[in-house]
């Protein structure tokens, strides 16, 4: 069993966390700054696995991790689990993203968190392994990206809702003015 | 009105979005929170409209938020709100939501019941695999309950996507709820063979994480996994399969043998490390499991220990951490395999990895030999001082310390050279293990009398320069060995050379600044100095000396009595006043050093842990009874003085006792006694535990094993300031010693040494200088730890009580039972309609079951029943038939079941359709199959090999199963030896028939006749028990037309002792032709008085299906339970079995009538009964006599009773010669008690029993069996 998935960069900043048991809040940041600390002061060339901090596990479980330029990868298992089985796993998870993301980097991750989230419950669910081959998980992944897209996705949501409330009340509204009135506004208003 | 919704709409599109929140934050550092906090305040604004995009968004956001920490609870109706939207894209980002935040405690989850499963049985499978997904990570016992069987439908989706994520999720639904694991077990290990690879690897998983918690529960899997394993390609799958059997063969040994080869096979072909290192994994755990060689044995040791040194020698850190781990598993039971090793687990030391030298610092302690001992120290202490980091250096130090002083100090030959090691650790600063080297110190000078010159001139040393370890002392734990310095100074101050050095050297002032418990200690042992140098001042001087001696002491200890800690301000005022008496007679010129050094008199010794419990109480003397009467109830709080100072002595955890014979011990002794009490090494058999400490008290009683020095003590005049550092000086040292005694020996070649050895070194031959070559120096005193009796180490203790995996120890094997469903939800009414007499077996699991019980149900029972009913497959309708079944009802039915009638209930309920597990099920029969399957072999292949009838394969099982087993091989040679392997599910029966026998022989003690078994179907020496069996034909027919046998049945009908009124009847059936049997339909006529008990909905006249199908020449075993009303007449019934025989080319259905003879004997049970008990029934007078004479029996009259015991169910009460009384019991309770007696050819019975007809059918039936023979 997984117990826990955590990926944070150099700096102890959590880019995406998955306890598959169940920790407050707090508790769980607690986790992350003792598991950066362990992982943060070993060098690259020793071994990928780190007797589990105290907080997470007992003698059971292992931290086994691995660091990709500024991101530090890292799964909370058992003993059921093979140490380098989940270390190949870790390499999928990562290609995976890279293939997802094309060119996965560490914005990549800070911004779409919840693609990050969808593409790992298709390989790992609930603490245990559920699919290892890379192809079979980018497929359902972009199975599922695709409905999205068909349904509009979520950035399209408050402008559709604009449109669908300008709608009712202006119903003479032409559709593809309408529309085109929000993108003009819209960089014109917002502030970045 | 309407501007402002266009207004709201329009401000709603400048939303935030996650990307705008991430880049918010980043654009905030310095004010993050604050930025947040207003963020947070948006969301709720958002969460609060009615637009479901824009509540999706939030949620999104909220995500994200409770990645950094911020609790999102207050959320949770709005997650559950965004979960059930129609929309994909809005659905999946709350159950991401629910996922992060949700946990048993979140009261909404019970709100998500329906649209759980809604999604569950939602067309499109992606909503299906979100809910899933989801649900795995929040899954509740409420939600396990109500979905377990939504849950289990989708185990067979047609969508393999789908199935693999069910198949995963059951894991969790298991866990919550227990009561799952039975009714969706066969289904699971159906999955184990899915096509899909996915959905396979997902049932491995499963399995696996089962099994790991409760392994004996799955071994009856071990062939199925045995097939996969050598199938599979899937190294993801043969990993965890391998893990697996890792788990399994310490149960199971012979498996263990069977895995060897295709194991090995494994290691010599995969090219991948992870298969690799999870094989020579596997193999270790067996080689561990096998305690007895097996021919290749070392061998495999062999292999496995070269495979994990090209690991460790690999240039990849990962490999080399594994290769060690695994290393250290074979170091355990193989430790001379590993210490060839020797020189690649040093170099590891000097890895730039701590993890790996952690791992190679475990692997040294198996690693020391008596002669390499010295040089592995030398090497940890070069990287003590090279290493950097406390934590590492700390570990090196436990670990020197574990390995000298493993099994009793076994490896150390020169104790001089450990006291020296152990002083040269004392200079580690911040250490944190300060009192483990002083406890070694204690333990050292205690129990090595010899050493105790050395030690104390050391710790003389060490006080002496107690400036040098306490630097800084607050967070200095080394100064701990002062505490150990001390004791040994003051108790063994005889061996000083100059105590009044010493005694200066422990009243300084700077010792004020120790720990408390330490100035204590100094207090203490400065008193026994005091006495020492009293005593030496004395004898040779006018006595200004002494006298000046006692100045210093008056001097000095006010300090100490001032101290803030009790124990030393009690001591010091003690011994100053002591002092300033002793100084009192001085100046009187009295001689007073024999009287105070008769304070401290006495020696010694190192008492057993737990020796304190062996301890006689003397007689007279009444522990419990009031030495004074009891005060008042007011003047409870009269303990309260000790309360505080027992909390004052927890602190630095020296428990302290008061003695109990206080009054009988001399005044004199007291002080000591406290001392001895106080002193938490002084009872030192083993660095253990402070509860052995309280125990040291009555020390006196415990005889100690003392060996006196045989080798003189060399004592050098080194000094801690030359230049070798002193342990290195002793290495020298000990290998001229070395090499001094190996020339004696050669001298003296066959004369028996004269010193002694210790005797407990292992025989090992390492190199030229064998183990036994090398002498200790100094002995060791043995304390034997003894165990009080009653105080086993329990393996229990390290299984927590809240382990969920607790409440999955269900047997599996056994086959399910009616109540064995997961609850469907149904209406209400349909509980009504369940049957009476239906016998329910609540499984001990449903201790565990969730109490809580909400009204849940009853929203759910709404609408969807319908839909998902058409959804359902064959076999859950067929289970719907029983109309089950809220849970409460599973409970009401209490534990009315027998696995026998469980057994015969599979049989009408549905059972998977796998026609190979039946055979693979028989882990006995695999297991004991001695040839391996090749790993090209097609599985059917196996299962014929397995059903083939080897006369090898029957020798071989015999004697580890049922002894009379064999008696049914001969009888029934032609048949397959599935049968009797079949008949195993009769063990109960058989053990009580054991257990009767042994009884038996009890009361045959007296007569020592030669005959020894009366026992049916056990194996006698001289003369064996003809073979029996109740097993007969039933029917059989062949078919011309086909060109060949088809089937024949036998059976064996057996009463079933909880029900009065049910019979069981066993058919084996066998298939002879070589198609394929399936189809199989039994069915029988019912009569008036008995009938066929069939499933609950079919009519009187349908026929049962048999749950299995026969590929050709296998045989198995049905059960079918009969409703008898009456027992006392025997009857016959007529029945019909149809079934389809499938060829290659065509199938055919087949018909074959036969007849069940239900005799009066089936309706016996046999039954124990006391001889005494025997005698009372007969005496009752309630019993009908009647009786029958057999004429010509030629057959010895222990196989006679064999064979009535045997064919008609009835237990020996007791036997003289050839005269036996007998018994037995009708499953309506009749008693039916025989006197059998026999002269010459004639055999006459009597028989006994308060039913006549019941009797009379059984005699005749007795008869009957003689007559046939």
């Amino acid at each position: 069993m997984i117990k826990a998935i955590l990926i944070f960069n150099n700096h102890g900043k959590p880019r995406l966390i998955r306890f598959y048991q169940y920790f407050a809040e707090d508790m769980q940041q607690q986790i992350i700054r003792e598991t950066f600390h362990l992982v943060s002061k070993r060098d690259d060339n020793v071994c990928n696995f780190l007797e589990g901090g105290s907080l997470i596990g007992g003698s059971d479980y292992k931290l086994i991790y691995r660091h990709y330029a500024t991101l530090y990868f890292v799964f909370c298992v058992d003993s059921s689990e093979s140490e380098l089985g989940i270390l190949d796993l870790i390499q999928v998870f990562v290609e995976t993203l890279d293939k997802c993301f094309e060119n996965v980097c560490e914005l990549d991750l800070i911004f779409h968190m919840d693609k990050v989230h969808y593409i790992l419950q298709e390989v790992v669910m609930g603490g245990m392994v559920l699919e290892t081959n890379m192809n079979e998980i980018v497929a359902q992944v972009e199975v599922q990206n695709r409905m999205e897209k068909s349904e509009g996705g979520l950035s399209a949501a408050p402008a559709r809702a604009v449109s669908a409330v300008k709608n009712m009340n202006l119903p003479d509204m032409p559709r593809n003015i309408n529309i085109g009135d929000i993108n003009i506004k819209v960089p014109s208003l917002s502030p970045f | 009105m309407a501007l402002k919704i266009v207004k709201g709409s329009i401000d709603r599109m400048f939303d935030k979005n996650l990307q705008d929140l991430v880049r918010g934050i980043r654009n905030h550092k310095e004010d993050e929170a604050k930025y947040i906090s207003t963020c947070i305040d948006e969301i709720k604004q958002e969460l609060k409209q009615d637009n479901i995009a824009v509540k999706a968004n939030a949620v999104c956001k909220l995500t994200y938020l409770q990645m950094l920490g911020y609790d999102v609870s207050w959320a949770a109706f709005n997650i559950v709100e965004v979960m059930s939207s129609s929309k994909f894209t809005y659905k999946r980002i709350g159950y991401l939501a629910a996922s992060q935040c949700f946990h048993e405690s979140t009261d909404v989850i019970m709100l998500t019941t329906n649209q759980i499963r809604k999604d569950l049985s939602s067309p499109n499978q992606y909503d299906t695999g979100v809910a899933l997904t989801g649900l795995s990570c929040f899954v509740t016992p409420d939600l396990a309950r109500d979905l377990a069987n939504d849950i289990m439908t989708l185990m067979s989706h047609t969508k393999p996507y789908i199935r693999k994520k069910a198949v995963l999720i059951m894991y969790k639904v298991f866990l919550k709820y227990p009561e799952s694991l039975r009714p969706a077990f066969p289904r699971l290990k159906e999955k184990l063979e899915d096509p899909d690879p996915g959905v396979q690897s997902a049932a491995v998983n499963v399995i696996c994480e089962l099994a790991r918690r409760n392994p004996k529960n799955y071994l009856s899997l071990a062939p199925l996994f045995f097939k996969l394993m050598t199938s599979s390609t899937n190294n993801w799958v043969l990993i965890k399969i391998i893990k697996l059997f890792g788990a399994l063969t310490p149960l199971e040994p012979r498996l263990g043998k069977k895995l060897i080869e295709p194991l090995t096979n494994l290691i010599h072909s995969t090219s991948a490390m992870s298969l690799l290192y999870e094989c020579v994994n596997t193999v270790i755990a067996v080689l561990i499991s096998l305690s007895s060689g097996m021919p290749n044995h070392s061998a495999s040791i062999q292999l496995c220990v070269q495979k994990l040194r090209i690991l460790i020698e690999d240039s990849d850190q990962n490999l080399k951490y594994l290769g060690l781990l695994a290393m250290s598993k074979i170091l355990k039971t193989h430790p001379k395999s590993v210490q060839s090793h020797k020189d690649l687990i040093l170099q590891c030391l000097d890895d730039k990895d701590e993890s790996i030298r952690l791992r190679a610092l475990d692997l040294l302690y198996g690693m020391v030999s008596k002669k390499n001992l010295m040089e592995i120290v030398k090497k940890l202490m070069l990287h003590v001082d090279k290493a950097e980091g406390t934590t590492y250096r700390d570990e090196l130090l436990t670990k020197i310390i574990d390995i000298c002083c493993q099994s009793n100090y076994q490896y150390i030959t020169n104790f001089e050279w450990y006291i020296s090691i152990l002083v040269e650790l004392t200079r580690l600063e911040g250490t944190r293990h300060g009192h483990l080297i002083a406890s070694q110190m204690l333990d050292v000078a205690i129990r090595v009398k010899a050493i105790r010159v050395f030690a104390v001139a050391q710790m003389a040393t060490l006080l002496d320069n107690a400036h040098l370890l306490t630097g800084n002392m607050q967070r200095n734990g080394i100064c701990e060995v002062l505490y150990a310095a001390a004791w040994i100074c003051g108790e063994f101050s005889e061996h000083l050379e100059n105590p009044m050095q010493t005694l200066e050297a422990m009243l300084r002032p700077k010792v004020a600044t120790l720990p408390g418990h330490i100035q204590a200690v100094y207090v203490q042992n400065a008193a026994k100095l005091f006495a020492t140098v009293l005593k030496s001042q004395e004898g040779n001087t006018d006595g200004t000396a002494a006298q000046e001696t006692s100045q210093l002491m008056i001097e000095r200890l006010p300090l100490f009595v001032q101290s803030a800690n009790l124990e030393v301000q009690e001591r010091a005022s003690c011994i100053l006043q002591l002092v300033k008496y002793i100084q009192k007679l001085q100046q009187k010129d009295v001689e007073v050093a024999e009287e105070v050094s008769a304070l401290f008199a006495g020696e010694l010794n190192p008492v057993a842990p737990k020796a304190q419990k062996k301890v006689p109480v003397p007689e007279g003397l009444d522990l419990d009874a009031w030495i004074n009467e009891p005060p008042s109830e007011s003047e409870s709080e009269d303990e309260q003085p000790k309360a505080i100072f027992t909390k004052e002595e927890h602190k630095h955890s020296r428990p302290r006792h008061t003695e109990v014979d206080e009054k009988e011990l001399a005044k004199r002794r007291e002080a000591r006694k406290q001392e001895q009490a106080n002193n938490p090494f002084y009872i030192k058999a083993s660095p253990s535990s402070q509860k052995v400490y309280q125990e040291s008290t009555g020390v006196e009683h415990i005889p100690v094993v003392q060996i006196d020095l045989s080798v003189p003590l060399k004592v050098p005049a080194f000094t801690c300031s030359s230049g070798l550092p002193m342990s290195d000086q002793y290495v020298k040292l000990e290998e001229e010693r070395r090499q001094k005694q190996r020339v004696e020996k050669k001298k003296k070649e066959k004369k028996k040494r004269k010193e002694k050895h210790s005797g407990r070194g292992k025989k090992r031959d390492s190199g030229p200088e064998s183990e036994e070559d090398i002498t200790p120096a100094h002995m060791v005193d043995i304390v034997t730890e003894e165990m009080p009796e009653n105080a086993l180490p329990s393996d229990d203790d390290d299984k927590d009580p809240n382990d969920p995996h607790k409440a999955l120890d269900i047997d599996l094997d056994k086959p399910l039972a009616d109540s064995d469903k997961l609850p469907v939800r149904s209406h209400r009414a349909a509980e009504a309609a369940k049957s009476p007499g239906e016998a329910g077996d609540a499984e001990s699991a449903a201790a565990q079951e969730p109490k809580k019980k909400s009204g849940k149900d009853k929203r759910e029972e709404k609408k969807k029943d319908k839909d998902r009913d058409r959804k359902k497959s064959k076999e859950e309708k067929k289970k719907k038939k029983h109309k089950h079944e809220e849970k409460e009802e599973d409970l009401l039915r209490g534990q009315a079941g027998e696995p026998v009638v469980q057994s015969e209930e599979t049989s009408q309920v549905a059972e998977p359709p796998t026609s190979t597990s039946a055979e693979v099920s028989d882990l006995d029969f695999w297991l004991s199959n001695a040839p391996v399957p090749s790993n090209t072999q097609e599985a059917a292949t196996v299962a014929a090999a397995e059903a083939t009838p080897m006369p090898e394969v029957v020798s071989s099982t015999a004697p580890d199963s049922e002894p009379n087993e064999p008696k049914d091989a001969e009888m029934e040679e032609t048949k397959s030896s599935k049968h009797k392997k079949k008949k195993q599910k009769k063990e109960k029966e058989e053990k009580e028939k054991k257990k009767k026998k042994k009884h038996h022989h009890h009361h045959r003690h007296s007569d020592g006749g030669g005959e020894e078994s009366v026992q049916n179907g056990t194996v006698e020496e001289e003369e064996p028990l003809p073979s029996m069996s109740n097993y007969c034909l039933l029917a059989e027919n062949s078919y011309i037309k086909m060109m060949m046998e088809d089937a024949d049945q036998v059976c064996d009908i057996q009463g079933n002792l909880q029900d009065g009124s049910q019979v069981v009847v066993s058919v084996i059936f066998e298939n002879k032709c070589d198609g394929f049997l399936k189809s199989m339909e039994f069915n029988v006529l019912d009569s008036l008085n008995a009938k066929l008990q069939r499933p609950e909905g079919s009519g009187p006249h349908d026929g049962l299906t048999v749950p299995f199908q026969l590929p050709p020449g296998v045989s198995n075993e049905a059960r079918f339970v009969f409703t008898v009303q009456s027992i006392v007449m025997p009857q016959k019934l007529k029945g019909t079995l149809t079934f389809i025989v499938k060829n290659e080319d065509s199938s055919t259905h087949e018909k074959l009538d036969f007849k069940l003879h239900f005799t009066c004997t089936s309706y016996l049970i046999t039954t124990p009964c006391y001889s005494d008990a025997f005698a009372k029934l007969l005496e009752s007078g309630d019993l009908k006599c009647s009786s029958v004479r057999l004429e010509g029996v030629s057959m010895p009259f222990h196989h006679l009773l064999a064979r009535i015991c045997f064919h008609h169910h009835f237990s020996v009460v007791e036997r003289i010669d050839s005269c036996s009384s007998m018994y037995s019991r009708s499953i309506q309770g009749h008693h039916v008690c025989l006197l059998v007696k026999t002269s010459a050819q004639t055999v006459s019975i009597d028989a006994k029993c308060d039913e006549p007809t019941l009797l009379g059918n059984v005699l005749d039936e007795i008869k009957q069996t003689f007559s046939q023979c």
